[in-house]
């Protein structure tokens, strides 16, 4: 059995596509929920960005179908999400850094 | 061209399928792009010297019903691709243009959006929250645009029973694109409407 058949039987079956649409729905219910609720204002940021990564997970998963194919499109994919993560990270210290900085200069 | 045919002629040296390889570094092109446009977003929140600010405009019940109706069309998605693998191509085609209409719907509602922030003041010229808002969702909105037209004319295909259990990549890869569109949406609903 060549690769590409592989691949294809290794898909999800349609129950699974089912749950996961079930439990993406109920992760934006409680990514919804968290926001309105006060008690979890402090924490908001942090439990948004939980809930927003595992729909981001489950959906590139089981509907793109990383977890079953090949580890080449996991490259492909994750080499590039990680340079973007980590470029966004650096000029989010770069210039709201500098901007902080030039307003702490300002108000001095 | 027999299934088993047709994957052999497109397939690359590591026996992976060409286009789907292909497809893939697309989308992680896109990974940068959209990841530049949140990047801008996120520099500038706050740096608005002149409303309106997000607060005041922005309709989290409204993007809430959105985002469903978007995680929804990707579901339609993948059961047309299980529809087209199994050869069952009355519910491929139905399923196709469930996702088409879904991303119609949700192109509707940001459309009925934009237009009432316009109505509120808020254009990409009002202050950065503007400029940076609409530039984000807006291409992510184009986006949405291409997929639900390459959805349709998929679904056009099929009726003209041009679209058969032999192009269920062709199907794959369209719904790696739609599956990418949803997944940039759940970060942007994250980003810019949760996270005020």
């Amino acid at each position: 059995m060549n690769e590409h058949s592989q691949n294809e039987h290794s898909h999800p079956t349609a129950d699974v596509y089912l749950r996961v649409a079930a439990v993406l729905v109920i992760l934006t219910v409680l990514e919804v929920g968290v926001f309105y609720v006060p008690v979890f204002h402090p924490v908001l940021v942090p439990v948004l960005l939980v809930l927003s990564g595992a729909k981001f997970t489950l959906v590139v998963m089981f509907y793109m179908h990383l977890k079953a194919d090949s580890r080449v499109f996991t490259f492909l994919f994750g080499a590039p999400l990680l340079l973007a993560a980590v470029v966004m990270v650096a000029l989010l210290f770069l210039l709201l850094g500098a901007l902080t900085l030039r307003g702490a200069a300002g108000a001095g | 061209m027999t299934h088993a045919a047709s994957a052999a002629a497109h397939h690359t040296s590591l026996g992976l399928d060409s286009r789907k390889m292909a497809f893939w570094a697309f989308i992680g092109s896109e990974c940068l792009l959209f990841t530049s446009l949140i990047s801008t977003y996120l520099v500038y929140k706050g740096k608005s010297v002149v409303g309106p600010y997000p607060h005041e405009i922005l309709n989290i019940p409204f993007t809430s019903v959105s985002t469903f109706d978007l995680l929804m069309s990707s579901l339609m998605m993948v059961l047309a691709l299980a529809a087209v693998q199994r050869g069952d191509m009355r519910w491929g085609k139905i399923w196709l243009f469930s996702t088409a209409l879904l991303g119609l719907v949700f192109l509707g509602g940001q459309v009925i959006e934009f237009t009432e922030f316009v109505h509120k003041g808020l254009t990409l010229q009002t202050n950065l929250f503007g400029c940076t808002f609409f530039v984000l969702t807006g291409t992510h909105g184009a986006h949405v645009t291409v997929g639900v037209l390459w959805l349709l004319t998929l679904w056009v295909r099929a009726l003209q029973g041009k679209l058969t259990q032999a192009n269920a990549m062709t199907v794959e890869i369209t719904g790696l694109y739609w599956h990418f569109v949803d997944v940039v949406w759940i970060v942007i609903f994250t980003v810019v409407y949760l996270i005020q």
